[in-house]
């Protein structure tokens, strides 16, 4: 049985060719890049050159890209760094309900500390309204925080427009671009960021790295204290392979990325449009347009999630799911609760989220397993 | 996660359907997850004689509404009334910790259909 992969929205492969760039890393050059001697000099201009390539990715400069340790220390850097840095300006933050948890809880955090946090709704397809951010702008607040795409839906936000309207008023603007650097076009400019989370493990580089663009000028009070790494923004030794992959991986994704896209665009309406010729009431969550390419999420009506992805893992297919039976907190998707999908849609969800390793013949295997599922746990349901 | 016993249950449950003649139906929603389970019992000479469930919830839930008929199937009703969630649980080689609340829906069903039967047949409640 092929086993098919339909999660990538939580973490992709190691793309081969970031693995073999990866490789001299760790046994051949492993100096330490902050030694003057040779073996660190070549390790150090190994992780400028994945810093460039990033900085290209993002159409940043290389001293504005900060590596971290993942895509929420990225989220806690920009949004604890800011806080910690403009106190004396101002004690208020503007965010959406529909962030990441890192977002969120950084937020929360934050609130037990004395800053005030305004979160903002989404209508029914996950957007935030740009006139919601400008009315919500107060003298005191200092940073804005809205997610480029949302990793449960896939709807985009309108992030230029947004970002020119915090800086009409002056006030700091991070993106969380996690799914989409790579995906979607993400130049800093265009977008009117003045920072931006990424995470190595959404595009095919290894679990525990990621990056914060941080425009220049911008002061950012750091989380870990230490050496002189990162320009003293983040101190720790480099995790120079793993970092050598994000930047092969950057370049691969600016490479392909335009192709890609088309090609999800295509796999993911195909896989849609077999699912609901298939199936009675399934609903869309999300944006119908304005949505990353590999992301659908379903609602299927009375059949809770999880009993939908244990079935389908039996058949070899990995899917993901908003429904309270399946997060470890036991609390249904706030993404979806945001949205205002009624409570039993969201125990319905069901994420298929694409990438590099689907083929058209996957959407076919997926849209054939699922049909005596959902009629199996139809049967079984109370809820009609 | 789930043990082998748990995977047989939600693959093949056990009295999955209605009684369209119940002596009594027992209906509860999981606070925790907001999950739904219907339960449905036909008594006869104080034993449940059949019994058949419905339930919208998580892998956990429909082993443990699975389990729990077997475990009542053809009992008195005082027996079958002192059935715990941890007797589903055992029953099913354990459930993770996270999981336990779903065979609360089990057990608490069970216990509804019981007292609506007795209800329905102006029986006193049996003290404990
Ligand atoms: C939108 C978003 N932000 C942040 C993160 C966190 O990234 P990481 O797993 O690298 O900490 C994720 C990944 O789950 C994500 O989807
Ligand atoms: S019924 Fe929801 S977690 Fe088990």
């Amino acid at each position: 049985m092929k086993k098919i992969y339909l999660d990538h929205n939580a973490t992709t492969p190691v793309d081969p060719r970031v693995l073999t760039a990866m490789h001299p890393y760790f046994s051949e050059v492993f100096g330490n890049p902050s030694s003057i001697h040779a073996f660190g000099r070549e390790a150090k201009e190994a992780l400028e050159r994945a810093r460039g390539r990033i900085a290209h990715l993002l159409r940043a400069g290389e001293r504005e890209i900060c590596f971290t340790g993942s895509g929420t220390e990225a989220d806690n850097m920009a949004i604890k760094g800011v806080a910690h840095s403009y106190r004396n300006k101002g004690d208020h933050l503007i965010t959406s309900q529909i962030e990441h948890h890192a977002v969120l809880a950084s937020c929360a955090y934050l609130e037990k500390e004395g800053f005030r946090v305004t979160y903002l709704p989404v209508d029914g397809t996950g957007r935030v309204d740009p006139d919601d951010v400008r009315k919500a702008i107060t003298d005191h607040t200092i940073l804005i925080t809205i997610m480029h795409a949302n990793n449960e839906v896939g709807t985009i936000q309108a992030i230029p427009e947004i970002g020119r309207i915090a800086r009409e008023h002056g006030v700091l603007f991070h993106t969380d671009a996690v799914q989409t650097a790579g995906k979607l076009p993400v130049d800093v400019d265009a977008l009117n960021v003045d920072l931006l989370s990424l995470s190595g493990h959404k595009i095919y580089a290894p679990k525990g790295v990621g990056a914060l663009y941080i425009r220049k000028g911008t002061k950012i009070t750091p989380l870990i204290h230490g050496g002189h790494h990162e320009h003293g923004r983040r101190a720790g030794t480099e995790n120079l392979a793993s970092l050598v992959g994000l930047g092969k991986a950057a370049e691969i994704a600016g490479a392909e990325r335009a192709e890609e896209y088309k090609r999800l665009t295509k796999l993911r309406d195909a896989l849609h449009k077999k699912i609901t010729d298939r199936i009675e009431r399934v609903f869309l969550n999300g944006h119908p347009t304005q949505r990353i390419a590999n992301t659908l999420n379903l609602s299927f009506a009375a059949v809770e999630g999880e009993s939908i992805i244990l079935s389908l893992d039996m058949e070899g297919i990995a899917v993901a799911s908003g429904s309270a039976c399946t997060s470890g907190s036991l609390e249904s998707s706030h993404v979806l609760n945001a949205m205002g999908i009624i409570p039993e849609l969201t125990q319905s969800s069901v994420r298929f989220s694409l990438g590099r390793t689907n083929t058209p013949e996957d959407m076919e295997t997926v849209a054939e397993a699922l049909p005596p599922i959902i009629e199996r746990l139809r049967a079984m349901s109370p809820l009609t | 996660m789930y043990s082998e016993k748990v995977m047989d249950h939600f693959q093949h449950p056990r009295n999955v359907g209605q009684l369209p003649d119940a002596d009594g139906i027992g209906e509860i929603g999981n606070p925790v997850c907001g999950d739904i389970m219907k339960l449905y019992i036909k008594v006869w000479d104080d034993r449940i004689q059949d019994v058949k469930f419905q339930t919208f919830g998580c892998g956990a839930a429909i082993a443990s509404s699975s389990m729990m008929t077997e475990l009542v199937m053809g009992k008195p009703l005082e027996e079958a009334e002192r059935i715990t969630r941890k007797n589903v649980a055992d029953a099913l080689d354990g459930l993770p910790p996270n999981k336990m609340h779903c065979s609360n829906l089990a057990a608490d069903a069970l216990h509804k259909a019981i007292e609506d039967y007795r209800i329905r047949n102006a029986l006193p409640a049996v003290a404990p």
